[in-house]
């Protein structure tokens, strides 16, 4: 292995080229969140000087920020890819699940009818495992039912960097690249590298109001209720996701080196800090991996 | 410096869940949050402590019974090395578990409470670092607490270990007097144990070279995928992407693609960073030969005078990792080495080991899991394959149960008997 963030983006190289070969329609996940941005890069320069073979999709809950929607369309058309988009309005609209005040996991049924329709078998996305502590305990290459569902207790080993891609007409695999990056080592990689990012990760002025101790920003989307006072506030986010469930954090990061600064000093991690509806149990998000979330 | 993943073995009853929140608070790779959810998961089941190991069983089963069933990983860095812990269950009945997360691993710690010396569990977890190959091994005696910081008693489970470990492949055995619980000796130092002269466990964490552990000697490497753009700007590209396997590729090498034997020159060696004049072992880059052979994903690039066996019978240690299904010798098992795939048929289950005490036991059913045999296997294709003693990557395989998609066994290649 070779030191540093090269080391790292090797391992990720040798499983994003392992799907290309083992598997006949995978799509890769991007959201314009860090971690999709730079799988995404990864994977282009896994192919380079060929194209990506693989599909884009955007899973949208419709409750963006305008930054982000804007920067994933720029960030693409740049690398000459297209976009497919699972809308999670169009399941609404559908009839196949009823909204919710947070849309966030209600991207499971969107995600898994884009994946039927599409015939998708590996799907990668930029989980990490340091990220929380069900994912801690996912494999790289992590084996779906014809549900799309996970059964963490009946994980198929996985040794040495040997993996096993068996599957069956209808089931597919979830693929984590990055799976042993931490949030620093994204950052570091995205100054290395010079990557764009919504202009959201960094410092700005923000209309906020404090909600469950955490600092949501109000949008169309997320109105404060009676009692909840909104103020501007210097903040960035941390994480990148529904309007209506990403918090963010006060800063006053402007640029790369900021937030890298920030980053290594941080006491709280990226999830706690910015993410409702994680703090709803203490298996959250273990009981919707186990129906199909990312 | 290079990231350091070690695997922690052991059971809860050894400290280990204490030594690794030890590892992580001392270090403060703690997020508040991480603790916070710790404390309050403690408070309400009523515990008197804190019990970190909160912070690593991630899985709702694995909370309600208080056991951890599967390798977790965690992350921390200094500001000297970033690190990677695979905790792996310690119970017999995850043998399994303790294969996978020692197979990638640089390290090995094992805890030995210092109260009760070296046990089965101990001799179970060392032959399993011994025949996985792991390069480094960390003895720690833990609870030196309980036994007053005691050097002779320090150095009699040092002698009875060593006395043990003589039948076994250890390369770097380190032993390490520590209490997990009170912090001595884990990342700062002890009046305690002012007669221990070695290092902490962070600071050796922290300086064990690994640079060398890798095989620098063979070149290997095994052909993943072949990257044609099929574009005018690059209409005659055609490269051979993969992984060093072994040794170090250079640009005007000599090589030979096996099976084929055809030989060529590299005339490239391309990366996501641009061109390199050499490609070290571990480094995911895309080869360019002088001439235009038929090469394919499953194919390995060597150096004409040093080539792997090319063999189709094998002998193999082999751990049976299927908790539905056992050996069956009368079927076909898809095989996966390297980036070749093939078919495979175990043929004689010659001995299993038992892994408390290395005896060599006559087999008495079919294997089941966690069972760890010596095998014998014939492959519907030739393997390019080394010695697992001689490299981790060519010389390991897994098998596939075709009808379930099950990973069935994981093996480790033996030089053919003559």
């Amino acid at each position: 292995m070779r030191p540093g963030i090269t080391g790292l983006e090797d391992e990720a190289i040798s499983i994003i080229r392992e799907v290309a070969a083992c598997f006949e329609r995978p799509v890769i996940l991007f959201s314009g969140g860090k971690d999709s941005v730079v799988m995404l890069h990864v994977a282009v320069r896994a192919f380079a000087p060929a194209r990506l073979p693989f599909a884009v999709m955007h899973v949208d809950t419709g409750h963006n920020f305008p930054e982000v929607i804007d920067f994933r369309d720029r960030c693409l058309a740049g690398l000459g890819l297209n976009l497919t988009v699972a809308s999670v309005q169009a399941a609404i609209d559908a009839g196949k699940v009823a909204d919710a005040p947070s849309r966030n996991p209600l991207q499971t049924v969107a995600l898994l009818d884009a994946i039927a329709e599409n015939k998708f078998d590996a799907v990668l996305g930029g989980a990490r495992r340091d990220e929380e502590r069900a994912r801690a305990k996912e494999r790289v290459f992590s084996h779906r039912d014809t549900f799309g569902q996970w059964d963490p207790k009946n994980q198929r080993p996985e040794l040495w960097n040997i993996y096993n891609t068996s599957h069956k007409q209808g089931e597919h695999f979830r693929v984590f690249p990055l799976s042993n990056w931490t949030e620093l080592d994204i950052w570091t990689f995205i100054k290395e590298h010079d990557i764009e990012l919504p202009s959201i990760y960094f410092a700005h002025k923000r209309r906020v109001f404090k909600r469950g101790g955490m600092l949501m920003a109000d949008t169309e989307f997320l109105r404060p209720e009676a009692g909840e006072d909104v103020y501007e506030e210097m903040v960035r986010f941390r994480t990148v996701g529904d309007a209506t469930c990403t918090a963010a954090v006060p800063s006053t990061a402007g640029g790369i080196d900021d937030v890298l600064a920030e980053t290594a000093v941080a006491r709280v991690t990226e999830r706690g800090a910015t993410r409702a509806d994680d703090k709803i149990s203490e298996a959250g998000m273990e009981d919707r991996k186990r129906q199909g979330y990312f | 410096m290079r990231q350091l993943r070690f695997a922690t073995v052991g059971s809860v009853d050894d400290g280990k869940s204490t030594l690794i929140g030890r590892l992580l608070y001392d270090s403060k790779s703690i997020f508040e949050d991480q603790l916070e959810h710790v404390e309050a998961v403690s408070k309400r089941r009523g515990d008197d402590y804190v019990d970190l190991s909160l912070l690593t069983d991630g899985l709702r089963a694995e909370r309600e019974q208080g056991i951890t069933i599967d390798v977790a990983h965690r992350y921390f860095a200094t500001p000297k090395r970033s690190f990677v812990i695979m905790d792996c269950p310690g119970h017999v009945q995850y043998t399994r578990n303790m294969v996978t997360g020692t197979s990638t691993a640089d390290l090995a710690i094992i805890l030995i409470d210092a109260r009760h010396g070296v046990v089965e569990q101990t001799r179970r977890h060392s032959i399993l670092t011994s025949l996985l190959g792991v390069p480094h091994l960390v003895v720690c005696v833990n609870k030196m607490d309980l036994v007053d910081y005691s050097e002779d008693r320090f150095n009699q489970i040092r002698d009875d270990f060593e006395a043990f470990a003589s039948r076994l492949q250890l390369r770097d055995v380190t032993f390490l007097p520590i209490s997990a619980l009170k912090g001595d000796n884990v990342v700062e130092r002890s009046d305690d144990l002012k007669w221990f002269e070695g290092p902490t466990l962070l600071h050796h964490l922290e300086n064990v070279y690994t640079a060398s552990d890798e095989n620098k000697i063979d070149v290997r490497f095994p052909v993943q995928y072949v990257i044609r753009p099929r574009t005018a700007e690059h209409h005659d590209y055609r490269g051979y992407a993969g992984t060093v396997a072994g040794g170090v590729l250079r640009v005007g090498d000599d090589i030979v693609v096996l099976p084929s034997g055809l030989s060529s020159r590299i005339t490239g060696i391309d990366s996501a960073d641009g061109p390199l004049e050499e490609a070290v072992p571990g480094s995911a880059v895309t080869i360019l030969l002088a001439d235009d052979l038929s090469v394919t994903r499953g194919d390995m690039i060597c150096r004409p005078n040093n080539r792997p066996r090319v063999i189709q019978d094998h002998d193999a240690m082999l751990c049976w990792l299927d908790s539905n299904a056992q050996l069956n010798p009368a079927k076909l098992y898809t095989l996966k080495h390297t980036t070749r795939s093939t078919r495979a048929k175990i043929g004689e289950v010659r001995y299993v080991l038992d892994i408390s005490d290395l005896h060599r036991k006559t087999p008495e059913g079919p294997l089941s899991m966690n069972d760890i045999a010596r095998v014998t296997v014939h492959t519907a294709e030739p393997l390019l394959r080394d010695d697992y003693e001689h490299n981790r990557v060519t010389g390991s395989f897994i098998l596939v149960d075709e009808s379930t998609g099950a990973t069935a066994a994981a093996g480790m290649l033996l030089p053919p008997r003559e």
